[in-house]
């Protein structure tokens, strides 16, 4: 199909022009006046305090796997402010839009709001969120340095950044995406979606996927390869393990969704046929491509989270965890699964009885190795000394939520009833279900296991548990309505409703919705009020929760190196291991220790990109050209930089682990 | 675990106080070889995409209309020499020859453009012909394939060319000499898929 003649671009602005600012949606001028206001501010604190050497040397620039992966989870955790911010406007909407109201949302505004919201969780909220934890507590638990890859895995960080800002200017430049999370076409083809949102959308998650498969790239080797001596595979920590599979599913996705966003952006950029009604293009090939990479990306976000749950358990059942063994098999086996049922998400399509019962057979079978991890951890707590700490509570809130949530997988999994389930709120329950459950509550339960490990002070307890009961409370208030509105055939993103009957549902979820406001504000509080009184939370001992692998054999923080002399692995619990058989730690003979230089090409390369980004969504040629040939020069540059690593004298090791030596004898 | 027998007191060494520091660069032909896998399967998405759409001639031209073989094996063979003169670099690394390195280097990178020029050349006659990517699915995939493998071919010749400029500088030091590596891999792999394409596209095109 030939495009529609695109109106004439101005060569300088390309599409840009005044009328692109939202200035007739009060909404959206607010927000705007809000995070420029507060923007000026942080930035002028910044300034005030004259921080802006510091975060570059020490921030911006470092190539240290501990402070990229802080960088990750402080991104993701100001996007989630973001896209939970779309969720209670979409909530408040479909709570009030009864009886011939409106709501307040427009449908062109609340169509971007449930996009938006989709993208966000997923890209940049669950995924630096995951990749943080990665990144910050990999290298320590398998006792190495840092990545194999520093360099890139700073650049990788800033390339995330650089998507997630190019999908934050779509609030206040143009628009975005009013397709859903997926951009199905011909919707988001250029017929039917002939403004930026959806140019949005793709050059946003290109340019953070060039990051999250680089990132994934890095940290495969780095698990392979840097292991300390003595960690066989079957010697690695569970987490260590998970993320190994979830790594390996970035690498074997992710150029997925690059290929098929790039056909695409072909068809609405170039007018080529791929997903296109007519000349031979079939929509339907893009919802396979998508749903090949989207499966596999389900599991990617939980994978981790299971090995965090296994982590937390192990620890606060004061036992081995059961079943190791299993649970790496189980973990394998989810991985290869999760690429056999990528059609369970289209079974309306109709590809007939055969096709769709051995996608619905293998996705019931992802239930079994699941299954094994529940009675493994299940089995770690029988006859254990549990401590009801904030890790494990959150850890039990999961289990008993994702069991739920699993389940009514299985019940979609079935054809026939997804024919009728399809589409439905009852599917927005499921998967809020398991990421709320499974990723969100296994997050939760990291950040305060090894938040001690990363600022060596622990989290208050008290305003976590306040935290913990609001958000477990309220997920509960705002999902199980959908279950019942999806099973009375309510379909997803609605944005007006006829029937007053379901009123009643959609404000219950919109009271859950508040009460997890309250859960994100109490953690914000705990967080606060923890960095507050540190000084009576902190830990001197690098091991506050009587932890059993390598990552708390080490100060807390962690000195940049992380290990003075790289450890010797014996058993599964290295560290345990070494606390039992009364290991004597090395108090000299220091050598100078070989580390990776800071550098700004990360940022300055993911600049180049951001603005290509932009320049692409606007048509601005010019500048696509310039911010190109800038980012392959630069890149070239940068190859011809040979020393990109120094020497830590030992004497610097040699008082570094001297402090830490009166530390813990003052701790003692 | 069967360690836990060891009982305390037997002298179980915790750590490694007489370490040595890795060899730098000692992952980096694991990590590429990763990447390349990744790369691999961007060109799988688009021989499925070909292989899906590749029939869809909307009432427009086919294969048996646009393709001239003899053409594309003189580019086949183009890239297959590529690939010998780029083993021949490697063969002269090995005996640290920077000047030889370069010069079968500059002679893979004319055989690279060659198979580029080839490729233009053919493009350029099939959209004068009115064969053009928005012309049907089948062209689409058709352009979008061979013109990715292009594309790489052409950042080969980029990295190739700095390169040679980084072996002048520099000599056969280890970095450069990884380097080398990587490009080779990066060559050889665009030499397979290249095989593919030639197989699926051209080949069996032909006879469908």
């Amino acid at each position: 199909m030939t495009p529609p003649p695109l109106p004439p671009t101005d060569p300088v602005f390309g599409k840009l022009s005044l009328a692109a600012l939202p200035l007739h949606e009060p909404i959206l001028i607010f927000t705007f006046l809000g995070v420029a206001v507060g923007g000026l501010v942080v930035l002028g604190l910044i300034t005030r305090y004259r921080l802006w050497g510091y975060l570059w040397k020490d921030w911006f620039t470092t190539v240290d796997h501990k402070r990229i992966g802080i960088m990750y989870m402080i991104l993701g955790l100001i996007m989630f402010l973001r896209g939970f911010a779309d969720a209670i406007m979409m909530r408040l909407q479909q709570a009030m839009a009864f009886g011939g109201s409106e709501g307040y949302l427009p449908a062109h505004h609340y169509d971007q709001v449930f996009t938006a919201h989709g993208v966000i969780m997923i890209f940049f909220v669950a995924m630096p969120f995951i990749t943080g934890l990665m990144n910050y507590i990999v290298p320590l638990q398998i006792g190495a340095r840092d990545v194999s890859f520093p360099f890139l895995n700073n650049f990788s960080f800033w390339m995330t950044a650089a998507g997630a800002a190019l999908t934050m200017v779509s609030l206040f430049v143009g628009e975005y995406a009013q397709t859903g999370w997926l951009a199905y076409p011909p919707l988001s083809g250029i017929a039917y979606s002939p403004n930026v949102g959806v140019d949005y959308y793709i050059w946003g998650l290109q340019i953070a996927g060039v990051g999250t498969t680089l990132s994934g790239i890095n940290l495969i080797v780095t698990i392979l390869k840097l292991r300390a001596p003595g960690m066989g595979l079957m010697k690695m920590p569970v987490f260590t393990w998970t993320s190994l599979c979830s790594n390996i599913l970035i690498v074997a996705s992710f150029p997925i969704l690059t290929a098929t966003l790039a056909l695409l952006s072909l068809d609405r950029y170039a007018g080529t046929n791929f997903f296109t009604n007519d000349l031979g293009g079939s929509p339907m090939m893009y919802v396979n491509l998508i749903w090949i990479w989207g499966h596999p990306e389900v599991y990617i976000l939980i994978l981790p989270l299971f090995g965090v749950f296994s982590e937390v358990t192990s620890t606060f059942s004061g036992k081995k965890l059961f079943g190791y063994t299993s649970m790496v098999y189980a973990t394998v086996c989810i991985t290869i699964l999760s690429y056999l049922v990528w059609l369970h998400h289209f079974f309306t399509m109709g590809s007939g009885a055969s096709v769709n019962s051995f996608f619905g057979i293998t996705t019931m079978v992802i239930s079994i190795p699941t299954g094994a991890k529940l009675f493994n951890w299940l089995f770690t707590m029988y006859r254990g000394r549990i401590r009801f700490e904030l890790p494990m509570m959150w850890t039990i809130a999961f289990m008993l939520t994702f069991v739920v949530g699993g389940m009514t997988g299985v019940l979609l999994a079935v054809p026939p009833a997804d024919f009728v389930l399809h589409n439905s709120l009852f599917l927005i329950a499921h998967f809020h279900n398991v990421i709320i459950g499974g990723v969100l509550f296994g997050l939760f339960a990291a950040i305060n296991y090894w938040w001690p490990k990363a600022f060596g002070f622990k989290l208050n307890v008290f305003w976590g548990k306040v935290s913990f009961w609001c958000w477990v409370v309220g997920f509960w208030l705002a999902f199980m309505p959908l279950y019942i509105l999806g099973l009375m055939g309510v379909t997803r993103r609605m944005r007006v409703f006829d029937d007053p009957g379901l009123q009643i549902w959609f404000v219950i979820a919109a009271i859950g919705a508040g009460v997890i406001a309250c859960g994100i504000a109490a953690m914000l509080i705990q967080f606060g009020v923890s960095i507050w009184k540190r000084k009576e939370l902190a830990d001197d001992s690098g091991d506050p929760w009587h932890g059993r692998t390598l990552e708390w054999a080490t100060s807390s923080p962690p000195p940049d190196y992380n290990f003075a002399f790289t450890p010797v692995i014996h058993n599964l619990d290295a560290w345990h291991d070494m606390k039992t058989r009364g290991h004597e730690r090395p108090v000299g003979g220091f050598r100078d220790i070989h580390m990776p230089s800071n550098t700004g090409t990360g940022i300055i390369l993911a600049g180049f990109c951001l603005a290509m980004g932009f320049a692409l969504v606007w048509h601005i040629w010019w500048l696509v050209i310039a911010s190109f040939a800038a980012t392959i020069a630069y890149a070239i540059f940068h190859t011809f930089n040979y020393k990109r690593d120094f020497d830590i004298p030992a004497a610097t090791v040699a008082a570094v682990e001297e402090a830490r030596t009166r530390q813990l004898a003052a701790g003692a | 675990m069967s360690a836990n027998t060891v009982t305390a007191g037997d002298s179980v060494r915790f750590y490694d106080l007489d370490e040595h520091a890795h060899p730098e660069g000692h992952s980096t032909m694991l990590g590429f070889w990763i990447y390349l896998m990744s790369d691999c399967l961007i060109f799988a998405i688009l021989f499925a995409c070909f292989a899906v759409l590749g029939g869809n001639y909307a009432a427009g031209p086919a294969p048996k209309d646009l393709f001239d073989l003899p053409l594309v094996a003189l580019n086949t063979a183009m890239l297959l020499f590529s690939s010998i003169t780029y083993g021949f670099a490697v063969l002269q690394m090995q005996q640290g020859k920077v000047k030889g390195v370069q010069l079968w280097l500059a002679i893979t990178g004319l055989f690279g453009l060659a198979f580029l020029g080839i490729e233009l050349y053919e493009f350029h006659h099939l959209i004068e012909i009115g064969a053009t990517p928005q012309r049907s699915a089948f062209l689409s995939s058709f352009f979008t394939l061979v013109g990715t493998h292009g594309l790489h071919v052409t950042f080969g010749i980029v990295w190739l060319v700095v390169l040679m400029v980084q072996l002048g500088k520099h000599g056969l030091i280890a970095a450069n000499k990884r380097r080398v590596m990587c490009l080779s891999m990066f060559w050889h792999f665009l030499d397979v898929v290249w095989i593919g394409v030639f197989t699926i596209v051209y080949l069996m095109g032909v006879l469908r």
